[in-house]
């Protein structure tokens, strides 16, 4: 990346807990640092319109509603380097657990069973419709780098960040056995 | 919607003479933890209900701990409920550091019309980077006693049915508690600031979120807030209790839930009063109106304070913002105090039983309100029924009631523009709502601020 510009970096939630974002502020004090290498474009921390073209992207979460898909998608062509964030992003983890029972269960029992007064059943219309099945992303956008945890730990963000922007190795792959 | 935890969008309707006639504000995600959990071991709960919010993922465990404490029929050793209620104070500490430091000073700092591109937390560093660090660093003491203590800081393997599973050696004790002094420090700044800004915004306190509503929050016997382990007080906007120590176990005989189709998240109401009548707040605010003492001397000293700020109760939800930084001090006092508490350092951590019970409550004070968790189990213990009430959830009627004042006042119909929309935004960031909890999904997307005329047809939008 150009050394003399600031990094545009984005980081963005779709289906998940926001506990990959809690630890990226994790990092604490280095965030100060890193302000003077990165400009933060997009994000929930911050008020931007529209998603915008960025070097980095840190996506959290699956993609479990139809807007998560054409977001990802838009993600995906204005972003050059993607990052998928977190154990959610990388295998559908807790997200996904509601894959084996069908969609209409899941809703049923939130939102009919365990209320004493039915109005209406959320979805469609002002709300995103919900996929029948959660998916990781890269299952539905080519991703550049995977970074596992559930939140994946701050010192690992803060190493790759510093791979990225500064081009700073990365530790030796363990392997195992 | 940004700089809240979640995923969000508000309409604004508009009546026939082209006027703001309501408001809605709409959740929209879900991820559908009550089903998932069918069938799984209940010993599981506490490792996967965390996952519902990452912000307050304490509270949950400990909501889950205690409800498999109910199932078990036991109670947990002494020094497992010093390190629960120490941990439930390093979470409400992070999680309100995170809402005034990092999400909602921006606005009440640089101010709700500055540039959007500064208004977050790295532009408030630029201005005045001293008090962006020591936001920082009290959020980062609140996650220390949590990762210390557990292990990790989000997510940690800690809680178990009947106790916690890591003693605290004297050298954490020791770490942890040469901390206080600069958060201390760090809370009275945080206290002076917001409490000279927030008289700046006369606007802002009389239509955000100003009207008359009950309160719920926990306290002991005496009144005293209690977090981890109170019972239940209602009380009105005269001040007046409604209603005291109510079992929080029995919660489902007095909050009832409905469902809309404008909403994944439900919106719950006081039974006794019906639907919608039956509005309550809950969190910050409403702790501080219902409780008669905070515990500790200086929370104290500034509980009495605020309460001159009302008349009876303090109805302004603009005033989440002090309630919160005042909550932030009670939460470092209870922390010094806490690891001093003799029982801290036993390792006798846990309390062992089968299955004794079918069915289960686990509640505490959340940072955002009271988290109930309710469980049945069949024979073996496989969750049969889950059934979680969230804190956000239960402002939801007080949020509807927000927007629409907010609405109301500051948005011109004819033409959108950035500062209204921020004002909205903010109105319902005084309630600093968790939308991961809350429907126990979350996703971040543009706020989308939707203009409808009186048949519904959209007359301009704007989103970001
Ligand atoms: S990977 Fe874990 S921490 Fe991250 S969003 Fe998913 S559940 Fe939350």
């Amino acid at each position: 990346m150009d050394p003399l510009k600031k990094a545009r970096i984005a980081t963005v939630w779709l289906g998940g807990c926001s506990g990959c974002h809690m630890s990226f502020l994790d990092m604490d004090e280095r965030l100060l640092e890193l302000a003077g290498l990165i400009e933060l474009c997009y994000s929930p921390l911050v008020d931007t319109k529209e998603f915008p073209e960025v070097d980095v992207t840190l996506v959290e979460g699956a993609v479990a509603a139809d807007e998560h898909l054409e977001m990802i998608h838009r993600i995906r062509a204005r972003t050059k380097v993607l990052v998928s964030f977190g154990d959610c992003a990388v295998t559908g983890n807790l997200t996904a657990m509601r894959n084996v029972f069908p969609l209409e269960d899941v809703v049923n029992r939130a939102y009919r069973q365990n209320s004493d007064i039915v109005n209406g059943i959320p979805g469609g219309g002002i709300l995103p419709m919900l996929l029948e099945r959660v998916r990781p992303l890269h299952q539905v956008v080519p991703i550049d780098h995977f970074l596992p945890g559930c939140p994946p730990p701050a010192e690992a963000i803060y190493t790759l960040l510093r791979h990225l922007i500064l081009g700073e190795p990365l530790p030796p792959v363990g392997k195992f056995g | 919607m940004t700089r809240i935890e979640g995923h969000a969008k508000i309409t604004i309707r508009l009546d026939d003479g082209g006027e703001v006639a309501g408001a809605q504000f709409h959740v929209a995600e879900f991820r559908g933890f009550e089903t998932f959990c069918a069938g799984r071991p209940f010993s599981e709960m506490p490792g996967i209900m965390a996952r519902i919010c990452g912000i307050c993922p304490i509270s949950h465990i400990l909501s889950s701990v205690k409800a498999c404490d109910a199932l078990l029929g036991v109670d947990p050793p002494p020094a497992a409920i010093v390190q629960r209620r120490l941990l439930n104070a390093a979470q409400i500490l992070q999680s309100h550091a995170l809402s005034f430091f990092h999400l909602s000073s921006p606005d009440l700092l640089l101010g709700f019309d500055a540039p959007p591109a500064k208004r977050n937390l790295f532009g408030l560093a630029e201005m005045d980077p001293e008090f962006a660090r020591r936001g920082i660093r009290l959020r980062q003491f609140g996650q220390e006693v949590i990762e210390r203590i557990t292990g990790k800081r989000v997510h940690p393997n800690w809680g178990i049915p009947g106790g916690v599973m890591h003693a605290v050696t004297r050298e954490i004790r020791d770490s942890l508690a040469g901390w206080i002094p600069e958060a201390l420090e760090s809370v009275n700044l945080a206290l002076g600031r917001c409490k000279t800004i927030i008289d700046t915004y006369p606007d802002e306190i009389e239509f955000m979120g100003s009207f008359p509503s009950m309160f719920m929050g926990s306290v002991t016997a005496d009144g005293e807030s209690d977090n981890y382990d109170g019972r239940v007080r209602i009380t009105d906007a005269t001040g007046a209790i409604v209603a005291d120590q109510l079992d929080p176990a029995k919660f489902f005989e007095y909050i009832g839930e409905t469902s809309e189709s404008s909403s994944y998240m439900k919106f719950p109401y006081y039974r006794p009063l019906g639907y919608p009548a039956g509005m309550y707040r809950v969190g910050p605010l409403a702790r501080l109106n219902v409780a008669t003492s905070m515990g500790t001397p200086r929370a104290d000293a500034e509980l009495r304070e605020f309460k001159d700020r009302g008349k009876g109760a303090v109805c302004e939800s603009f005033h989440f913002h002090l309630a919160r930084v005042i909550e932030m001090l009670a939460s470092v006092e209870r922390i010094a105090r806490l690891l001093d508490h003799p029982d801290l350092l036993s390792t006798d951590l846990k309390a062992r039983a089968l299955l004794n019970r079918r069915e289960g409550v686990g509640s505490c004070e959340a940072p955002r309100g009271i988290l109930f968790h309710h469980y049945q189990v069949d024979s073996d213990g496989r969750i049969e029924g889950a059934n979680l009430l969230i804190a956000t959830a239960q402002n939801n009627l007080a949020l509807q009631q927000t927007v629409t004042q907010a609405a109301k006042r500051f948005v011109k119909p004819d033409k959108l523009e950035e500062g209204m929309l921020n004002r909205v935004e903010a109105a319902v960031r005084c309630y600093d709502p968790c939308l991961s909890c809350s429907t126990h999904a979350l996703g971040q997307m543009p706020l989308i601020i939707e203009l409808r005329g009186p048949e519904g047809e959209l007359r301009d939008r704007i989103a970001r």
